[in-house]
């Protein structure tokens, strides 16, 4: 099925905002004004966009640390998310959370989680509710390979199939968690892991928009149909170190270049839509533009917007007490 | 003797342990880091932190394990291993991960000996990184000892130097009972002379870092350095104090938490853990009960507000207990 031009528009305008966002993420970090964790998403773009272009405001998402792509690609505040990180009352959380627990309710972004893991069970739950609401939503699990191995991500393909859940478990294979590579830690395979749950498995390139999107978009459409859970494995690489600051002493010297020369997910969909003439490469360019012109302002207000207040620090434990 | 950090202080004690016992072994994420990646090297990592950093180079992949992303199998597994003739050594990096495997330390490590009508030992350590001031967040900052404290069955230790990590860590791992080790993320770079060959502190025994005639500070971990600092300033208002290091929360050395409070008859508790059940709440029920005569005044306590760890800078700060609130709250006038 041909996806549509506004879609094809939207998806790079999200893809190039995320690389954009990380990058000058990556700048402002060394300069040491950000604080605390931050995880990276570059290189994993199509992943996050490619699902994400499947989805309404009304499905459910869950991220993990690494979750930047996650809640642009979900259509959370881009400046809102830049003041977060930088601790801003005028950040989505209210400089609460931070980097690793940007949420959106109202978007369908249930945060990125600090905890490993964290997130397939709470998918379950989203899923049950769109379930039982009969709103026809879809949710949305994104992991990692090393979160694959948590009792609570295996629990949740086990549940989410025993209640044949609207949920897509994503494995979003960086091939590492931190500093350990997955084909030490992943015993067997997603896909056998799937099939032990009498689940249906897909898997897709991830640096590849389209691959993303279509398998996606399969994965997407059978749990709303009602058919129950299924499991997408993404196979990706990500472009940075675990966290800023990490040297990636454990990946070959030539890996992340090679994956930048030869796997770059924007640089195959331009090309992609060039071959197929599916949009004006000037149209991306406007784009690559604007979206320039976002994140340098987001950054800017950012630094410029007020820090929390003492009354802040006791509000929102309840909603009441 | 020689200047060491925090985290060379662990890790000679870690070091030092596995040469003079072949049963100690160390599990956890990246305890080593590098298997399976893509440049063959070893020990990338040696902890998240670097605090166990060359380790694996002396003692081996079957004695220094990285794990897969499982807390619960892997804590589960130390338990199980020291209650079968290892002497394990885990590392849960964040003690908030504690949420993913609680069940292991709870219901399982705890309880074994009680159960199992005292014919079970299990020395197990379980270390992990707590506190406040990094601004890592909600699910990276807690400190969690009260919880380990009101388990029976285990031991809780937090460490307020690199001398008393070194000592306190030795002992741990040569304990026959299941201990939970916490060391203060913020203070691994902090320096202080720590004696080269091994040596033990044992639990239960308060550590007196000054002796004053107003004020009792008991202070837990990292805070201890805030009340020494707090008592410098109060020492110039002519006001002494005792600074009390309980060094751990069980055992606890109750005896001498009261006789201080005896001597100066005023009591200020220090925790930065959360305000509710924590052990400010329980120092302050001990010397209530037992050395309410000795009190010239109300007991106060220094504690974050009950609130989860807040993410932005001035929040955190806000939040966390310091030097001049413990000034504040001790001075008695
Ligand atoms: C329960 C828990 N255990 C460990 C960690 C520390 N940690 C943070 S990210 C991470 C690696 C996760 O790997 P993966 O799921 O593959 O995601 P990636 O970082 O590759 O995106 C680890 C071990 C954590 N945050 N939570
Ligand atoms: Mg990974």
């Amino acid at each position: 099925m041909q996806i549509s031009q506004e879609t094809l528009l939207r998806s790079y305008r999200a893809m190039r905002t995320i690389r954009v966002f990380e990058e000058r993420l990556h700048r402002e970090f060394a300069t040491g004004e950000i604080p605390g964790f931050v995880h990276l998403y570059c290189g994993e773009e199509a992943s996050a966009v490619g699902v994400c272009a499947n989805l309404t405001e009304q499905d459910t998402i869950a991220s993990t640390h690494r979750g930047h792509g996650h809640c642009i690609a979900k259509g959370v505040d881009v400046g809102g998310m830049m003041a977060e990180i930088y601790g801003r009352k005028s950040g989505v959380c209210r400089g609460k959370g931070g980097s690793m627990h940007i949420a959106d309710l109202s978007k369908g972004m249930l945060g990125a989680n600090g905890i490993v893991g964290g997130g397939p069970p709470l998918i379950c739950g989203a899923a049950l509710s769109h379930k039982v609401l009969k709103d026809n939503g879809v949710a949305v699990a994104f992991y990692g390979d090393g979160a694959s191995n948590e009792g609570t991500t295996l629990e949740s393909l086990n549940l989410a199939t025993v209640w044949q859940l609207p949920a897509v478990f994503v494995v979003e294979d960086n091939g590492y968690g931190e500093a350990t590579g997955a084909s030490y830690a992943c015993a067997g395979n997603q896909k056998d892991r799937a099939a032990g749950f009498g689940m249906p498995y897909m898997e897709c390139n991830g640096s590849d928009f389209f691959a993303v999107h279509d398998a996606a978009r399969d994965a997407i459409d059978h749990a709303r149909s009602g058919k129950g859970p299924v499991m997408l494995h993404v196979h990706l690489e990500r472009w940075y170190g675990h966290f800023e600051g990490d040297s990636m002493s454990y990946r070959a010297s030539n890996e992340v270049a090679d994956a930048k020369k030869n796997r770059d997910c924007l640089e195959s969909f331009r090309k992609r839509v060039e071959q197929d003439k599916l949009l004006e490469l000037s149209a991306l360019d406007e784009i690559d533009a604007a979206v320039a012109d976002e994140v340098e302002s987001a950054v800017q207000a950012a630094k410029q917007a007020p820090w929390p207040e003492e009354a802040d620090l006791l509000a929102d434990v309840y909603v009441k007490i | 003797m020689s200047k060491k950090s925090f985290r060379q202080a662990i890790n000679e004690a870690l070091r030092q342990e596995m040469r003079r016992d072949p049963t100690v072994v160390l599990m956890g994420e990246d305890v080593a880091g590098g298997q399976g990646g893509s440049s063959g090297v070893k020990d990338a990592w040696g902890g998240v932190l670097g605090v166990t950093k060359g380790l694996l180079t002396e003692f081996g992949e079957s004695r220094v394990l990285d794990t897969p992303i499982s807390e619960a199998s892997y804590i589960g597994a130390a338990a199980g291993a020291a209650a079968t003739g290892l002497r394990p050594v885990a590392e849960l990096m964040f003690v908030d991960f504690v949420g993913c495997c609680l069940d292991q330390i709870m219901n399982q490590a705890a309880k074994f000996r009680y159960m199992f009508g005292g014919k079970a030992r299990t020395p197990l350590v379980i270390r992990a990184m707590y506190g406040a001031g990094f601004n890592a967040a909600a699910q990276h900052s807690q400190a969690l000892y009260p919880l380990f404290t009101h388990i029976p069955g285990l031991k809780v230790v937090v460490p307020s130097s690199p001398y008393e990590a070194k000592g306190l860590l030795i002992e741990a791992i040569r304990d026959d009972d299941p201990v939970i080790f916490l060391e203060n993320k913020v203070m691994y770079d902090d320096e202080e002379e720590v004696p080269d060959e091994a040596y033990t502190i044992p639990f239960g025994e308060a550590n007196l870092t000054r002796e004053g005639n107003d004020v009792t500070i008991v202070a837990i971990g990292r805070m201890v350095g805030m009340a020494n600092e707090a008592a410098d300033r109060l020492a110039k208002q002519g006001i002494s104090c005792t600074v009390l290091d309980p060094r751990t929360t069980f055992p606890l050395d109750e005896q001498t938490i009261l006789e201080c409070v005896e001597d100066t008859g005023r009591l200020v508790i220090v925790d930065e853990s959360s305000p509710r059940c924590n052990m400010a709440c329980d120092i302050s029920a001990l010397v209530a009960e037992q050395a309410f005569g000795a009190l010239k005044a109300p007991i106060r306590r220094v504690v974050p507000p009950h609130t989860p760890v807040p993410f932005s800078t001035p929040l955190e700060k806000l939040y966390m207990p310091n030097a001049d609130k413990i000034e504040l709250r001790s001075n008695p006038s």
